[in-house]
C-alpha cells in the first residue's frame, strides 16, 4: 500500500506587523505517521497549529485534508475535517463529568432527547479499544491529570478525529503515566489515525515520531526521518548554534559543616492554600548552605502551597520553619530583607509588573531601601543603574530598559527576575519551575546562574516538574504526592523509574 | 466577530485614538445637530465661542473646570491603583458640608479665629471627610473583598439624604426662607476672584497645584510607585513584599481628600453655602474625565477644561439656535465611548468573519 498523505500544508505564510511567524512552510503528514514538530518557544509551532486549526488565517499558502482543501479561519470546518487537538492546558469544564465535557458542543442545543445512553456506550467502546480508560461519570475536578488528558484525547476521538495534534503531551504526566499514553498513542496509530506531536523533549521525540520537522524563526529548517536523528544533531538545529547544557559538579566541603544549623528547616508543616484545594502535610524538609534540593512531583501535588509557604504569601498552619536555625521571616519583605531571594512560578504575573518598564520591576523587591529611596522620595538614577548592571551581567535582550516588561520575551523575563533576586546574593534561594517554556539557550543560561550560586555557598530549594532539570541540577531530590514528601534522598539514589512510582504515590523507602 | 491584538505595539496609533476620537464625537454630534434642524457649522462656532470666546467665557469655562480637575483627579489617583471610587459626588458633598460646618456663620462652627488658621482648617476638614467617606469601602474592600464600585456607587446616594438631612436640621440657613440651603461660609473664607470683575476664583489654582501633586507623587515618589504597581498587578506587587492593603487604603484616602477638597473649593470659591443641586453630577463627570485623560493628572487639568467648554458652550448654542442643552451632555457622553472605542481599536483589531 503506498502511504496515502492525509494533509498537506503547501506555502503558509503568516505575518503579525514586522514579524514573520511563518515562512513559507510546507509539510505533509502519511496516514498512520507520527510527525513531530519541533522547535524554540516563539519558533512558529503554535502559529502553524492555530492556523491548521482555523484560529488564524494564514497571509499565503493553503491546506489540503484527505485531499480536500481546508477553508481557512473555521476551526468548526476543521473539526468536521477530522482534525482534533489536545491542548496543553486542557479545555475542559471542572465541574461536569467526562461524559458531558466529551459530548459538549456535539449535540444540538435545540435537539429533544439527548443521546446519552448510545454516547456512553460508545466512549466506553473508544476508551477500551485505545486503552484510555476513564469513568464517565467522574466529575472532571476529581480526576488526575493523565485522566483528564485521557478526557481531552477522548473527546477529539469522539467528535471523529483522524489527526490528532497533541501539545506538548507529557509535560504534565509522570515517566509512567508518559508510557501509558505512549502505548495509546501506538494503538490509535495502527488503527490509521496519524498524529502531530509538539514538544521539546528530544528523547520522547526519538522514541514516538517517525518524521522529524524543525522549525526555527518561523522557517522550516530541517525535516529526517526520526531513525537518522540523534538528540545532539536536534537540538544544535532548533537552536541555531551549539548548546552545552551545564551539569552539576560534585563539591566536596559541606561535610565540614555540620555543625552549622541547616539554612532552611521545614518540620512537620502543615499548610492550605487560600482557595481551598490541596495543601501541605507533614512536610519535612531541609536545605544546607551549598546544595541544590529538588522537590519533583507532578503538578497540582501541593508545589504551589509549598512554594507560596515559602515565598511569605501564605501562613503555615501548624509545624515550625526555621531559617539559619532562628524564627522564618514570614513576609515576603522580611524574607527579601533576610536574605531569601524568590523565584516565583508564574514570571508574567508574580514575577513582574508587565505594565511597568524594565527599570522599575528591577527594583521591585528593594524600591524602599536606602539604595533606591530617600525621605519617600524615588532615587530613579540609582535605581536605573541597578537595572542596567541586571541586564548587563544576565544578558537580559531589550530595547530599553525603558520598555514596558510585558514586551520581553518569557526567558529575558526570567533573567531579569533571576538577576533581580541573585545579585542580593542571597543565602537561600526559592526557586519554581524556573525554565518552564524557556527554550534550550535560555534553559542553560539558567541552570548556569543557579549552579553559580550553589558554588558560592548559596542553599537553593528548586521546585519542579522537568525531571531532565531536576538531575541536572539536584544534590537531593524529593518527590512531592499529595503534600506529602518523601525524603530527601541523594540524586545518585534515585532513578526516572523510581522517582516515577514516588511521583505516583508509591512507597519508595523500601528500594534504598 | 472578533477582537485580534496587533502583533505589534505600535506607539502612533495609541498616540492617534484621542484625535479619531474627537473627530468621530464632532462627526457624531453633527448628526445630532442637524437632527434639531440647527445648522451645525454655527452650532459648533456658537459652541466654541460660548466656551472659549471671549474673557467671559473663559472665565466661566474655568469656574466650570476647577471642581471637575479636582473630581477628575479623585478619580484618576484610584483608579491608577484599581480602586474603582464611584463615588467622588458623595465625597465632594462631604467635603462641601464639613467647609460650612468648619468655616460657616450661625450653625457653623462659629470659631472667631484668624482667618489664616481657620481657612487651612475649612480645606483639612473638607479633605479628611471626603477621605473618611471613602475610606469605609476601602476597608470594606481589603478587609473583606466587597466590590468597592457598588459601594461607593450607592454611598452616593446615603451622602445626598446625609446633605438633605443636614440642610434641614443643624446646617439650616435661617434666613433662607424655608429653602434648603446651608447657613453660608465666612465671607473672609471665601476665594478671591482671579481676574478682575469675572467669576473664576484662586480655587482653580488649588485645583493644578493638586494636579501637580498627583504627578510628583506619582511619578517621584515611593508611595506612587507602589499605587501603579499594585494597580497594575497586584499579585506581583504582593510577591514583591508591596503591602498591598496599606497602599489601597492610602490611595483612598487620598483620592477621597481631593474629591472632598473639590466640595470646599466649589464652596469657598463659587457657592459660598451648600445646596442639594451644588454638583450637576462633578463626581460622574470626573469619571468621564479621569478615564479620557488616560489617568494622567495633567491630563485630567486639560481634558477637564474641553469639557467644561463643551458644557458652558452648549449653553450658549442653545440659546441662540434653540437646540437642546442636554446636547452637552449627549456629546461628553459621546467623546468618552469615542475615546473608549478607539484606544481599543488601537489595540485590537476587528475581524469580520
Amino acid at each position: 500500500m503506498t502511504p496515502e498523505t492525509v494533509l498537506k500544508l503547501t506555502g503558509i505564510t503568516k505575518r503579525f506587523g514586522p514579524l514573520t511567524a511563518n515562512q513559507s512552510i510546507s509539510l505533509q503528514l502519511q496516514r498512520g505517521e507520527v510527525l513531530a514538530l519541533l522547535g524554540e518557544n516563539g519558533a512558529g509551532k503554535s502559529t502553524l497549529m492555530s492556523i491548521l486549526f482555523g484560529h488564524y488565517v494564514a497571509d499565503e499558502g493553503s491546506i489540503e485534508v484527505f485531499g480536500r482543501p481546508l477553508p481557512p479561519g473555521q476551526p468548526r470546518a476543521a473539526l468536521a475535517a477530522g482534525i482534533g487537538m489536545v491542548h496543553q492546558h486542557f479545555a475542559l469544564a471542572d465541574n461536569l463529568t467526562a461524559l458531558d465535557n466529551i459530548l459538549l458542543g456535539t449535540e444540538s442545543l435545540l435537539a429533544p432527547v439527548s443521546h446519552r445512553g448510545p454516547a456512553a456506550a460508545r466512549i466506553r467502546e473508544l476508551a477500551t479499544r485505545f486503552g484510555l480508560m476513564v469513568e464517565p461519570d467522574a466529575r472532571v475536578a476529581d480526576l488526575s491529570v493523565g485522566e483528564r488528558q485521557r478526557v481531552e484525547i477522548l473527546k477529539a476521538l469522539y467528535r471523529g478525529a483522524k489527526i490528532l495534534i497533541l501539545d506538548e503531551p507529557t509535560a504534565v504526566l509522570t515517566p509512567q503515566e508518559s508510557t501509558a499514553l505512549f502505548a495509546t498513542l501506538r494503538s490509535m496509530l495502527a488503527e490509521g489515525l496519524s498524529l502531530i506531536f509538539i514538544s521539546h523533549k528530544l528523547d520522547e521525540v526519538l522514541a514516538i515520531s517517525d518524521r522529524i520537522v524543525v522549525l526555527r524563526k518561523g522557517e522550516l529548517v530541517a525535516e529526517m526521518p526520526a531513525a537518522r536523528a540523534s538528540k545532539a544533531q536536534l537540538a544544535e538545529i532548533m537552536v541555531g548554534r551549539k548548546v552545552t547544557l551545564p551539569a552539576r559538579t560534585d563539591h566536596a566541603g559541606h561535610a565540614a559543616e555540620v555543625d552549622e544549623p541547616p539554612l532552611l528547616k521545614l518540620d512537620r508543616v502543615t499548610a492550605a492554600p487560600e482557595s481551598g484545594g490541596r495543601g501541605l502535610r507533614d512536610f519535612s524538609l531541609h536545605v544546607a548552605a551549598g546544595e541544590i534540593v529538588a522537590i519533583a512531583g507532578v503538578a497540582g501535588n501541593g508545589q504551589d502551597v509549598l512554594a507560596d509557604l515559602l515565598s511569605g504569601l501564605l501562613a503555615l498552619q501548624s509545624g515550625r520553619i526555621e531559617f539559619k536555625g532562628g524564627p522564618w521571616p514570614a513576609s515576603p519583605r522580611a524574607l527579601v530583607q533576610a536574605g531569601c531571594g524568590r523565584v516565583p512560578e508564574d514570571r508574567h504575573h508574580a514575577g513582574t509588573i508587565g505594565d511597568l518598564p524594565v527599570w522599575e520591576n528591577a527594583v521591585l523587591e528593594t524600591y524602599r531601601g536606602d539604595r533606591f529611596a530617600g525621605r519617600g522620595f524615588r532615587n530613579k538614577p540609582a535605581a536605573i543603574r541597578h537595572a542596567e548592571k541586571i541586564v548587563a551581567e544576565y544578558d537580559v535582550r531589550l530595547t530599553s530598559i525603558h520598555a514596558v516588561t510585558r514586551t520581553l520575551s518569557g526567558g529575558n523575563m526570567q533573567k531579569l527576575i533571576l538577576g533581580r533576586v541573585l545579585l542580593e546574593t542571597p543565602q537561600l534561594v526559592i526557586v519554581s519551575q524556573p525554565t518552564w517554556g524557556l527554550d534550550i539557550g535560555a534553559v542553560a543560561y539558567i541552570h548556569e546562574r543557579l549552579l553559580a550560586a550553589r558554588a558560592r555557598g548559596a542553599g537553593v530549594l528548586l521546585i519542579s516538574e522537568d525531571l531532565d532539570e531536576i538531575f541536572a541540577l539536584a544534590d537531593r531530590i524529593g518527590v512531592m504526592h499529595e503534600g506529602e514528601v518523601t525524603e530527601a534522598r541523594p540524586t545518585s539514589t534515585w532513578t526516572i523509574a523510581s522517582i516515577g512510582l514516588a511521583m505516583a504515590g508509591a512507597a519508595v523507602e523500601a528500594t534504598v | 466577530m472578533q477582537l485580534v491584538p496587533y502583533a505589534d505595539s505600535s506607539r502612533w496609533r495609541l498616540v492617534l485614538a484621542p484625535v479619531w476620537a474627537l473627530a468621530a464625537t464632532l462627526v457624531l454630534s453633527a448628526l445630532l445637530i442637524a437632527w434639531a434642524h440647527a445648522p451645525v457649522g454655527r452650532a459648533y462656532a456658537l459652541l466654541l465661542q460660548g466656551a472659549f470666546g471671549s474673557r467671559f467665557a473663559w472665565s466661566e469655562t474655568l469656574t466650570r473646570a476647577t471642581p471637575l480637575i479636582l473630581t477628575g483627579l479623585a478619580v484618576a489617583v484610584a483608579f491608577r491603583a484599581r480602586l474603582f471610587n464611584i463615588g467622588a459626588e458623595g465625597q465632594l458633598y462631604a467635603g462641601a458640608l464639613a467647609a460650612v460646618a468648619v468655616g460657616g456663620l450661625h450653625g457653623g462652627t462659629g470659631w472667631n479665629l484668624p482667618v489664616v488658621i481657620l481657612f487651612p482648617a475649612m480645606l483639612a476638614a473638607a479633605a479628611l471627610a471626603g477621605a473618611l467617606l471613602l475610606l469605609v469601602p476601602a476597608l470594606l474592600k481589603t478587609r473583606f473583598g466587597v466590590d468597592e464600585v457598588v459601594t461607593t456607587l450607592l454611598l452616593n446616594f446615603i451622602a445626598l439624604l446625609l446633605v438633605s438631612l443636614l440642610l434641614d436640621g443643624p446646617l439650616k440657613d435661617p434666613g433662607a426662607m424655608g429653602w434648603p440651603q446651608s447657613v453660608a461660609l465666612n465671607p473672609a473664607l471665601e476665594m478671591a476672584p482671579l481676574l478682575a470683575k469675572l467669576r473664576v476664583s484662586s480655587g482653580l489654582l488649588v485645583a493644578v497645584a493638586v494636579a501637580l501633586v498627583v504627578y510628583v507623587l506619582n511619578q517621584h515618589t515611593v508611595l506612587g510607585f507602589e499605587m501603579r504597581a499594585v494597580g497594575a498587578n497586584a499579585v506581583a506587587a504582593r510577591f514583591a513584599g508591596m503591602p498591598v492593603g496599606r497602599v489601597v487604603l492610602k490611595t483612598a484616602l487620598l483620592s477621597g481628600a481631593i474629591a472632598g477638597l473639590a466640595g470646599a473649593v466649589e464652596v469657598a470659591g463659587r457657592t459660598t453655602y451648600v445646596t442639594l443641586d451644588m454638583s450637576p453630577g462633578y463626581g460622574y463627570t470626573g469619571i468621564v474625565i479621569a478615564v479620557l485623560a488616560g489617568l494622567h493628572p495633567l491630563g485630567v487639568v486639560a481634558v477637564a477644561i474641553f469639557i467644561a467648554g463643551i458644557l458652558i458652550g452648549a449653553d450658549g448654542m442653545s440659546r441662540t439656535l434653540g437646540v437642546p442643552t442636554y446636547l452637552a451632555d449627549v456629546m461628553v457622553a459621546i467623546a468618552l465611548l469615542a475615546m473608549l472605542t478607539s484606544t481599543m481599536l488601537a489595540r485590537y483589531r476587528i475581524r469580520w468573519r
